[in-house]
C-alpha cells in the first residue's frame, strides 16, 4: 500500500518535472525572457534589497516594543 | 530645504516613478489575458485552426509583457519598509494582510496556470488548457483586487482601531475593507485594463493591415479587440461615475482639486475646458479660471447625482461649510479645528506613552480618552497652516482632464473601429486610419496613468486620509540614499521598458511573416 502511494507520488513528481523541463526546452522567445527575469530578480532581491533597501525598523531595532517606541517618538515629535 | 522635506519629496518621487512603471505592464496583463481566453474559447467551440493561431499569437505577446512586468511591483514593498517605515508600522496588519494574500495568490495561482497556459498545449486536455487560461486571467484580476483594496483603505481608512501600545491600527472588521471606494476602484482599474488591451490589439493589428500581412487574422483580432475594448471603456466610465460619487462623499478636497473649485454652489457647473488662474489661493478673491467653458450643473450631477446639489470648494471645506440635501447650510469641522484636534491627539499619544513608562494607569486612561476623541483628525496635527492640507490643484486638474478627454476619445475610437470593420473596408484600405490606430496605442497608456495621477496626487498630502500625512510617514533615513536609489530605479525600469518594447516589436514583426490564417 505504502509503496504504491510512494510510486504514484514519484510518477506524479516526474510528470510535473517533465512538463516544465520539456516546456522550457521547447521555448523560443521564452529563453530570452527567462534570462531577463533571472537578471531582474537577481538585481531586485540580491543587489537592491540587500544593499539599498534594508527594512528600516527591523534592522535598527531588536523587538516590537522598541519599534513601537521609535514610531511613537517619530509621530509625536515631527 | 530641510533634510526631512528632501526625504519626503524624493521618497514620493521614487514611489511615483516605481508605480508609474509598474502600471505600464499591469493593465496589459489584466486585459490581454482575457482577450487570449476569449479567443481560445472561440477556438474550442469552433475547432477552427485560425482561432488557435490567433490565440497563440496574442498569448506570446501576453507572455512577453508578463515576463518583463513580473516582480516590478515588489519594489513598492521594498520602499514601504525602507523609506516609509513609520507608515508601514502605523498601518499594521490592515495593509499587510491584503498584500500578503495578493503575494500568495499571485505566486501560486498565476505561476501554476501561466505554466500550463504556455507549456500545456498537447500535454493537457483542451478543456483543462482553456480553464488554465481563464484562471490565469482571473488570478491577475484577483491579485489586483487585493492591491486596490489596500490602496482604497489608504483613501478611506475603515475597519480598524488604533492601538497606542502597539502604535498600530488593528483591523477589527475585515469586510469593511471592501468599501464603496475599494469596489469602484477595483472595477475601474481592471476594466480600464480591458480598454487598454483593446486599443493595443487594434493598434498591432492595424500594423499588420498597413504591412498587408495576414489581413484576415488582423481583421479577426480587431473585431475581438474593439468589442472587448468598447465593453471595457463603457464599464470604466460607469465605475468612474461611481468613483466620483465616493470621492465626493469621502474625499471632497480631492474632487475640489480635480475641478480647481474654491467656492462651491448648489447646481455646480463642471469646467469642461478651462485655464486655471495661477494666482488663485483659497483665501483671496481672484477668479478661479482665466478662461472657462462650463457644463451647467455638471459637477453636481457627477458628484452627487443631483443637479441641484451643493458641491463644496476648497475654501468651503477649509472653512467647514456645506449645504445638505434639504438646502440648509451646515457646519462641518473646519481645518483650523481639525489641526487643533490633531495636535490634541498627538499630545495625548505622547502623554500616554510617558504615563505607560511611569506605570500611571489613571493618566493613561485620561490620555487614551483624549486620543480617541480626537483621533479621526490625528494627521492634521502635523500642519503648521491649512495650506499644507491642500493637494496640488493644477496637476490634479490637468490629469483629470487628460483622463476624461482621452477616455472619451477612446470610446469614440472603439465605436468608429467597429463601424469601419463591419460596415466598410476603410480600415483595410486607408493607411492614415491605420496610422491613427497605431499612434493611439501609447495615448491609452497616458490615459491610464493620468487616472492614477488623479487618484494619488489628488489625495495629497495624505498617505492615510486624515490620519497620516507624507511628512510623518517617511523614515529617518538620509536623503542621499533615497536620491541614489531613485536614479537606480529610473535606470533599471527604463532598461526594462526598452527591453519590453524592442522584444515585443521584434516578435510582432517575426510573427507577421508567418501564416496566421
Amino acid at each position: 500500500m505504502i509503496s504504491r502511494i510512494i510510486g504514484s507520488s514519484a510518477r506524479g513528481l516526474k510528470n510535473i518535472w517533465m512538463f516544465y523541463y520539456t516546456g522550457f526546452r521547447e521555448m523560443t522567445v521564452g529563453k530570452t525572457l527567462w534570462i531577463i527575469i533571472l537578471i531582474k530578480l537577481f538585481i531586485f532581491f540580491i543587489v537592491m534589497k540587500m544593499l539599498f533597501f534594508p527594512n528600516y525598523l527591523s534592522s535598527n531595532f531588536d523587538n516590537d516594543k522598541e519599534r513601537a517606541d521609535h514610531v511613537r517618538h517619530e509621530l509625536t515629535n515631527r | 530645504m530641510s533634510d526631512l522635506t528632501t526625504v519626503v519629496d524624493w521618497s514620493r518621487l521614487q514611489f511615483a516613478i516605481t508605480a508609474i512603471y509598474h502600471w505600464l505592464f499591469v493593465p496589459l496583463t489584466l486585459g490581454l489575458s482575457v482577450i487570449v481566453a476569449i479567443m481560445e474559447s472561440i477556438y474550442l467551440k469552433t475547432k477552427s485552426e485560425k482561432w488557435l493561431l490567433a490565440t497563440k499569437f496574442w498569448m506570446r505577446l501576453f507572455g512577453i509583457n508578463f515576463a518583463i512586468g513580473v516582480a516590478t511591483g515588489i519594489i513598492l514593498e521594498f520602499e514601504f519598509g525602507t523609506n516609509w517605515s513609520n507608515y508601514s508600522w502605523f498601518v499594521g496588519d490592515i495593509f499587510g494582510a491584503p498584500l500578503a494574500i495578493e503575494g500568495i495568490l499571485a505566486f501560486f495561482m498565476e505561476s501554476t496556470f501561466v505554466a500550463v497556459m504556455f507549456f500545456g498545449w498537447n500535454k493537457v486536455s483542451p478543456r483543462f488548457h482553456l480553464a488554465s487560461t481563464w484562471l490565469t486571467a482571473l488570478g491577475a484580476s484577483i491579485s489586483a483586487l487585493w492591491i486596490l483594496v489596500a490602496n482604497a483603505w489608504m483613501q478611506y481608512p475603515v475597519g480598524m482601531e488604533f492601538d497606542p501600545d502597539q502604535m498600530r491600527n488593528v483591523m477589527d472588521n475585515f469586510w469593511a475593507l471592501f468599501s464603496g471606494i475599494a469596489i469602484n476602484k477595483f472595477f475601474h482599474a481592471v476594466l480600464s485594463g480591458w480598454a487598454l488591451s483593446g486599443v493595443f490589439v487594434i493598434g498591432v493589428s492595424c500594423w499588420f493591415l498597413w504591412k498587408k500581412r495576414n489581413v484576415e487574422f488582423a481583421i479577426r483580432s480587431i473585431k475581438v479587440g474593439a468589442w472587448f475594448g468598447l465593453a471595457g471603456m463603457l464599464l470604466t466610465m460607469y465605475t468612474g461615475d461611481g468613483s466620483a460619487v465616493e470621492v465626493t462623499k469621502h474625499q471632497p478636497m480631492k474632487l475640489a482639486a480635480m475641478e480647481g473649485l474654491y467656492h462651491g454652489h448648489q447646481g455646480q457647473s463642471l469646467a469642461a475646458v478651462a485655464i486655471l488662474n495661477p494666482d488663485k489661493e483659497w483665501d483671496n478673491d481672484e477668479d478661479e479660471y482665466l478662461f472657462e467653458i462650463a457644463i451647467p450643473k455638471g459637477l453636481s450631477i457627477l458628484g452627487r447625482h443631483d443637479m441641484n446639489a451643493f458641491i463644496p470648494g476648497i475654501a468651503d471645506i477649509i472653512n467647514g461649510v456645506d449645504i445638505n440635501a434639504e438646502g440648509d447650510t451646515i457646519n462641518t469641522v473646519s481645518y483650523a479645528e481639525r489641526i487643533a484636534m490633531g495636535r490634541k491627539a498627538q499630545d495625548a499619544l505622547r502623554t500616554y506613552g510617558e504615563a505607560r513608562e511611569a506605570g500611571d494607569s489613571a493618566a493613561m486612561a485620561s490620555s487614551l480618552k483624549t486620543l480617541k476623541e480626537n483621533y479621526r483628525f490625528f494627521g492634521y496635527g502635523y500642519f503648521k497652516s491649512v495650506n499644507e492640507a491642500i493637494p496640488p490643484v493644477g496637476l490634479t486638474f490637468v490629469m483629470f482632464r487628460i483622463m476624461v478627454v482621452l477616455g472619451s476619445y477612446f470610446l469614440l475610437f472603439f465605436i468608429a473601429v467597429l463601424f469601419m470593420v463591419y460596415r466598410t473596408t476603410l480600415l483595410q484600405r486607408s493607411s492614415w486610419i491605420q496610422w491613427i490606430a497605431m499612434v493611439s496605442v501609447p495615448f491609452m497608456w497616458v490615459c491610464s496613468e493620468a487616472g492614477w495621477a488623479v487618484a494619488e496626487v489628488g489625495r495629497q498630502p495624505w498617505t492615510v486620509q486624515d490620519l497620516l500625512p507624507t511628512i510623518a510617514s517617511v523614515s529617518a533615513v538620509p536623503a542621499t540614499s533615497v536620491i541614489v536609489t531613485f536614479w537606480l530605479f529610473a535606470l533599471i525600469f527604463t532598461v526594462l521598458l526598452v527591453a519590453e518594447v524592442s522584444i515585443m516589436c521584434r516578435q510582432i514583426s517575426k510573427e507577421s511573416k508567418k501564416a496566421l490564417s
